[in-house]
């Protein structure tokens, strides 16, 4: 029994925009969702009058664990000033926001209302490392936490089946990090807006000002093999190949396909949208793949009459390095065990043919679980308005993108493609 | 006594030093941990059922960055411990500990080695609490 997924009517993105992702000591999550929604009044191009917004639906993972907070809802409306206007959480994991956009979506093409807000946020770094790790560990099953795995742990599992079947190793996985960065680096809202050639130059400058012997190394593999800079974190996944814990905050605004040009010049439609389920480590027959990703997709490209093919540009969970060479081959990008030979050839570098991640992604643009999903989203949306700065891609034409978020250790997984059609 | 097919039970049988899942009497599938009905068949006809705990590796990982929980039994960057999934030979997966291994060298085990499960008991706020692990067969 399957019918194609389809939306009973046109929802269109015509505002967005995010606050700077990374830890901030003087500002709560209120700030940055102000920030965030501040910057999103600016983008639409011919303005919203805020008390026009009919719902907010937000994303969030764990402020009950991170901030003892729970019930955002109110919380929001009351900052933006749209009390007594309905408001939702979803949970998901590091999928709650695409889970929010999902809502969002939904309740506009139900026809239910016309003019919605999705976002995102999540506040983090006020919590240690141990606590975070903890609390990370929850979005993972029961079985799975109470042994003692952590996030990293669960995706450093996969990597060793990923290379035990494809005869890779975590070296292979360098040309993800170095290109995140590369990326982020063009990204102002990025948390680690740094090449590694940079850092390298950084540490040495330290060292040289503090009076120590000035470490050297001969290139960026040098450095990131150097345990002291990179050291390991879950093994085979080093620091480098880990998402950072990060404060930040996104919203979209969404809008019935019939009003979008009242909005916006270039409004930009939701063509697809999937979402799928997935099983804990020990029940997944193939640890080197992500069912929950290929059900996302199946809907997703069903909903949307297209293929990996016609995916331009794609924002992509790369919470590990070792995820986004998983999720490229997933999604139908590259074959099984491709992945991490396309990272490695540059093909998913920002002038290569399949550009992944160009904010730099979880690595280098920070990773505010609960605001991840809809700032891929954002992303796609920059680029495809031609509105990405400096790492706006070079492609001609550029119409459909996509983005892949992924909740817990692959239990919950999305993709949204994004098309411009005028 | 009369055990609920859940989680709590798949803890308690540890305490036993016993692997205990299920079987349906109706279609013959084995789950492991236990689950409350087969969702195969989807009849209400379940029994227990012991599982051996030969295996053999799957995947696995060292954790040097540790939650707290961990970090109080004196786990962390210098003392890590190990992870796995495990294949046991009545054909079903399961996560534990990999125990009697080098962790600070993980890249001397090989996926693949045989293991035997073992249930060690560690201290949690006062209270002994047994754990799964496997150990080289
Ligand atoms: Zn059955």
């Amino acid at each position: 029994m399957s019918r194609t997924p389809k939306l009973g009517r046109g929802v269109c993105l015509v505002g967005g925009a995010m606050s700077k992702f990374g830890m901030f000591k003087g500002l709560d999550y209120k700030d940055l969702f102000a920030q965030a929604f501040l910057e999103m009044l600016d983008s639409v191009d011919n303005g919203l009058n805020p008390k026009d917004i009919e719902a907010l639906y937000l994303g969030n993972f764990s402020s009950d664990f991170f901030l003892k907070q729970s019930h955002l809802g109110p919380v929001l409306t009351d900052l933006l000033g749209i009390v007594p206007r309905p408001a939702a959480r979803l949970e998901g994991a590091c999928a709650s926001s695409a889970l929010a956009f999902r809502a969002g979506v939904q309740a506009v093409a139900s026809g239910m209302y016309d003019i919605v807000l999705v976002g995102g946020l999540e506040e983090m770094s006020k919590r240690s490392t141990e606590e975070v790790t903890e609390g990370l560990a929850m979005a993972s099953s029961p079985y799975e936490w109470k042994t003692g795995f952590t996030f990293p742990g669960i995706f450093a599992t996969i990597a060793t089946a990923y290379f035990e079947r494809y005869k890779a190793s975590a070296d292979d996985l360098f040309a993800v990090t170095l290109k995140s960065h590369e990326n982020a680096k063009l990204n102002p809202k990025a948390q680690f807006g740094v090449t590694i050639k940079e850092l390298m130059a950084q540490r040495a400058e330290k060292a040289k000002a503090k009076s120590q012997p000035v470490p050297s190394w001969e290139d960026e593999r040098a450095f990131l093999s150097d345990p002291k800079v990179n050291p390991e974190i879950a093994w085979p996944l080093r620091l480098f190949d880990c998402s950072p814990i990060s404060d930040g905050a996104c919203c979209l605004l969404l809008v019935a396909e019939e009003i979008a040009k009242g909005f916006s010049d270039t409004p930009v439609h939701v063509a697809g949208l999937g979402q799928g389920s997935g099983y804990p480590l020990y029940l997944k027959e193939d640890l080197t793949q992500f069912e929950a990703t290929k059900q996302a997709a199946k809907e997703a490209y069903a909903m949307s009459g297209l293929g990996p093919k016609d995916i331009q540009i794609a924002e992509v969970h790369d919470c590990f390095s070792i995820a986004e060479v998983i999720h490229t081959e997933d999604l139908g990008f590259f074959a099984p065990g491709e992945g991490i030979k396309a990272a490695n050839e540059g093909l998913t570098r920002r002038g290569g043919p399949k550009p992944i991640n160009t904010s730099g992604g979880l690595k280098c643009k920070g990773h505010p679980v609960g605001a991840t999903g809809v700032a891929q989203v954002l992303e796609i949306w920059l680029q495809l308005r031609g509105r990405a700065g400096e790492r706006q891609v070079p492609i001609d034409d550029l119409r459909v993108g996509a983005a892949h978020n992924l909740g817990g250790t692959g239990g919950t997984c999305t993709l949204t493609i994004l098309q411009k059609k005028s | 006594m009369e055990m609920p097919f859940n989680e709590l039970s798949y803890w308690m049988g540890m305490e036993e030093a016993r692997l205990m899942g299920v079987k349906c009497k109706e279609c013959g599938a084995i789950y492991l941990p236990p689950r409350p009905f087969c969702v195969q068949c989807y009849k209400d006809a379940l029994e227990w059922k012991e599982f051996k705990g030969d295996g053999k590796l799957v995947a696995f990982t060292s954790i040097f960055v540790v939650p707290k929980s961990m970090a109080e039994q004196g786990y962390g960057r210098d003392n890590p411990y190990i992870v796995g999934v495990v294949e046991l030979n009545e054909g079903v997966r399961i996560v534990g500990r990999i125990e009697g291994v080098d962790t600070k060298r993980p890249e001397t085990i090989k996926i693949g080695m045989p293991l035997k499960a073992d249930f060690p008991k560690v201290m949690e706020a006062g209270v002994s609490k047994a754990y799964l692990a496997f150990r080289p067969a």
